[in-house]
């Protein structure tokens, strides 16, 4: 059976001594992927910058570890408190787990990097610990018995440097036969940091910039309408046709929310080249908005509610404003989680709410579609319909797989029926173009392996966690690149991309290996007469 | 030393009642504040009681993760439930035709209960990634419910007890009688251990019973465009916004 340690794990070579400058590379694939034998504090060292007091007090969090232990420690357990008081699922999950083991294979952290810590129920243990101490009468009787601990720096640091090797992708959530989540105790935990003073500088200064200035990279207004401009001038160059890219246009019927990297990193900026072109094709107006020039909403990752919601509520203003009739979503995984999954919630987009803004809304927005859209429902829908043209051989010199980002496959939905998140994106895919092959069951659909940059990780000191955590995904897809010559892994999130554009060099494959869905229909997609 | 057992087993039901309503009242008053099932998900509340039916009876999750896992976890569980069953016939008077139907079953679903602790508490010690994450009271929960097993079956098939005494013992305490308990080591020993695992049940991860019928990512429907989810603590945050 699949419990027989493999020998053969990953060498922790770069983990061992990241401070002196080790040379970074992708771990060896493994000659037997299997479950690694286990090599304690392999990844104690990976830690990401820790947020300083300027980041923190933008948001309202405390500024700093303080100089008396006992300061720390009350914030910490406080807001632990709060959050089990307000959060069923943390309360339910601190209690249910009896560590029959189901999730120690199931992270791919755990997989990449052999570091006991990284298996889920370990990492949730560094809470659960520190739960039972303070929170269960055994644990405050017997916590020896029971695994019990105080909160000491000791134990801060480890969730620090631990949940923070956590990218919220709940493949362990699946496997468990509670349904325990990680995502939510990591949530928790960096909620718990923020309020101790221990807040993550890459996480903390994006959404410092959401506020400012309106997205997760800081473009400000006059660099967007700049950028589309330059955009719209290549799709003509390109193809001959004037494809608008518009900002801010009142009375347009699409808002579309994308994430701020396809205004201009590769690959996403293709993708956002495809929004442009379905929209073209289809005769749909639309418009981007510079006031939620972000789907992403960096919230979630910090496991902060009232930044989510802050976040979530500038796409209703912005919807309010343009007047739009509805509001689609770009391709990014996380910020279609919150989407799907959360806005409604948070602000009213979708049905129910009874605020005066969500009231007014609702009746702007058409009930005739699904509020909100991922981009890839409206493509399909538009396909079905027979409003999109393709000349699928345009793609021919691409053999294609697709990647399932954690939080379309695990934390949302696509369509009407329970797994549409993996069939629509297929389906666009083979409808553009001619070769598509899947990769090995056990690592598509809801049992997607992460990329290994989810969570508030993708950040340049973690490159070595990034690197190894994307192992079982970059096995998967050495399979079939030998195989089959796949060239092309077709993804719709933000994040997998800048993942993939940054580690499949160190696996020894092009960049450009990574790209969007919406990136293959800008290929194939026939915009009609050339002007 | 019967009124010893008598105190003993009203305490620990009083524990063991009193216990699991509190945590059950206390996660159904804790609010879940987002809409978090674990995809694709039921979209409908008649699939999620199935999916949480499919969970609770076959264990499908688990049977997805891992089939060592699932084969003895789902063996001591059900033969345990069987077990449990076939004990109601200590309780009840006349036995009910059910009950009675499955005696022989139960019987032998003791041994089943009995090779599933064990293989789990084996793969405790062989299997390194669990043997890094038990923590002693894991160890202990699997000797307490092994014991209970063990001494259980003994009384079966090896030292037997006076069985219509015990019968007598427990009617009686429920009309508040205390009636003689046959002076058996193992007896003593069998209902000492079933009162502490009582009495730990809502303080211990045996709260992963209740558990998983409260867990968001398995009990909420998948209708988060149509349907509106906002806890209280929300609202409030709303209103003062």
């Amino acid at each position: 059976m699949a419990d027989t340690p493999v020998a053969a794990a990953p060498a922790p070579a770069a983990a061992a001594k990241p401070a002196e400058k080790a040379k970074i590379e992708a771990p060896a694939y493994r000659e037997m992927p299997g479950i690694p034998a286990l090599q304690p504090g392999s990844m104690a060292l990976s830690r990401p910058y820790v947020a300083n007091e300027k980041i923190q007090e933008a948001l309202g969090f405390h500024a700093k570890l303080d100089d008396d232990w006992q300061v720390t420690h009350d914030l910490a357990i406080a807001r632990m408190g709060e959050l089990l008081g307000k959060s069923r699922a943390l309360k339910v999950f601190m209690d249910s787990c009896v560590h029959c083991g189901a999730c120690t294979d199931k992270c791919h952290y755990f997989l990449g990097t052999a570091d006991p810590k990284n298996m889920p129920v370990a990492r949730q243990e560094l809470m659960r610990s520190v739960y039972r101490r303070y929170f269960t009468l055994p644990g405050k009787l017997f916590p020896g018995l029971v695994g019990a601990k105080d909160l000491t720096r000791e134990v801060l640091d480890d969730w620090y440097t631990y949940f923070w090797q956590c990218s919220q992708c709940r493949r362990c959530s699946l496997y468990c036969p509670y349904g325990i989540d990680t995502a939510e105790v990591t949530m928790a935990a960096h909620s718990i940091l923020d309020s101790a003073g221990y807040g993550q500088k890459y996480s903390n200064e994006i959404i410092g910039k959401v506020h400012r200035i309106g997205n997760n990279l800081g473009l400000p207004g006059p660099a967007l309408i700049n950028t589309l401009e330059g955009v719209e001038e290549d799709v003509k160059e390109d193809t001959g046709v004037d494809v608008r890219y518009p900002l801010d246009v009142h009375g347009a019927e699409v808002l579309l929310v994308t994430p701020s990297a396809d205004f201009f990193a590769e690959p996403h900026i293709e993708s956002l080249i495809g929004y442009g072109k379905v929209f073209h094709a289809a005769g749909i107006s639309w418009t981007l908005s510079s006031k939620a020039s972000e789907a992403g909403n960096f919230g979630m990752f910090i496991g902060n509610y009232e930044q989510l919601r802050k976040i979530a509520l500038r796409v209703r203003e912005a919807a309010l404003e343009l007047g739009v009739k509805r509001i689609v979503v770009g391709e990014c995984g996380h910020a279609w989680r919150v989407a799907y999954a959360f806005w409604n919630t948070l602000t009213g987009i979708g049905a129910g709410a009874n605020d005066p803004f969500a009231i007014q809304l609702q009746k702007q927005l058409d009930p005739n579609y699904r509020q909100p859209s991922h981009i890839c429902e409206l493509t399909w829908d538009l396909i079905q319909q027979g409003r999109l043209k393709f000349d699928k051989s345009a793609n021919d010199h691409r053999i294609i797989t697709f990647h399932d980002s954690c939080n379309v496959a695990r934390a949302s939905r696509m369509g009407d029926m329970p797994g549409g998140q993996f069939d629509i994106p297929r389906n666009i895919i083979r409808a553009v173009a001619n070769h598509y092959v899947e990769m090995a069951p056990d690592t598509i659909r809801e049992k997607t392996f992460c990329c290994g940059g989810g969570g508030g990780v993708l950040t340049d000191e973690l490159i070595d966690l990034r690197l190894k955590g994307a192992l079982p995904r970059m096995e998967a897809i050495k399979e079939v690149a030998d195989r089959d010559k796949v060239n092309f892994v077709a993804m719709i999130c933000a994040i997998c991309k800048a993942q993939f554009t940054k580690i499949l060099p160190y696996y020894g494959y092009k960049m450009g290996m990574a790209g969007g869905v919406h990136q293959l229909v800008s290929t194939a997609i026939v915009l009609g007469q050339e002007q | 030393m019967n009124l010893l057992f008598a105190i003993l087993f009203y305490a620990a039901t009083l524990v063991l009642v009193g216990g699991v309503a509190y945590r059950i009242y206390d996660y159904a008053r804790t609010p879940a504040p987002l809409s978090i099932p674990t995809t694709p998900a039921p979209t409908t509340g008649s699939g999620v009681a199935l999916r949480l039916f499919r969970e609770v009876v076959f264990f499908e999750s688990l049977f997805k993760s891992n089939l060592w896992i699932w084969a003895l976890g789902w063996l001591f569980h059900v033969g345990l439930a069987l077990v449990l069953l076939r004990h109601l016939r200590y309780f009840t008077e006349p036995v009910n035709f059910v009950i009675a139907f499955i005696q022989p079953f139960g019987m032998y679903a003791g041994f089943a209960m009995a090779a599933g602790l064990a293989g789990l508490w084996a793969r405790r010690f062989l299997v390194e990634r669990i043997r890094y994450i038990s923590t002693p009271s894991d160890h202990l929960m699997l000797a307490l419910l092994l014991g209970i097993a063990a001494t259980g079956l003994l009384m079966k098939f090896v030292m037997h007890t006076d069985i219509v005494a015990v019968k007598m013992f427990f009617l009686g305490l429920m009309s508040f009688e205390v009636n003689p308990l046959p002076a058996h080591p193992g007896l003593y020993l069998h209902l000492l251990m079933v009162a502490l695992l009582m009495i730990i049940f809502p303080v211990s991860k045996l709260l992963h019973a209740p558990g998983v019928f409260f867990s968001p990512t398995r009990n909420q429907v998948d209708n988060p465009r149509e349907t509106r989810r906002l806890a209280p603590w929300a609202a409030a945050l709303e209103r003062k916004a």
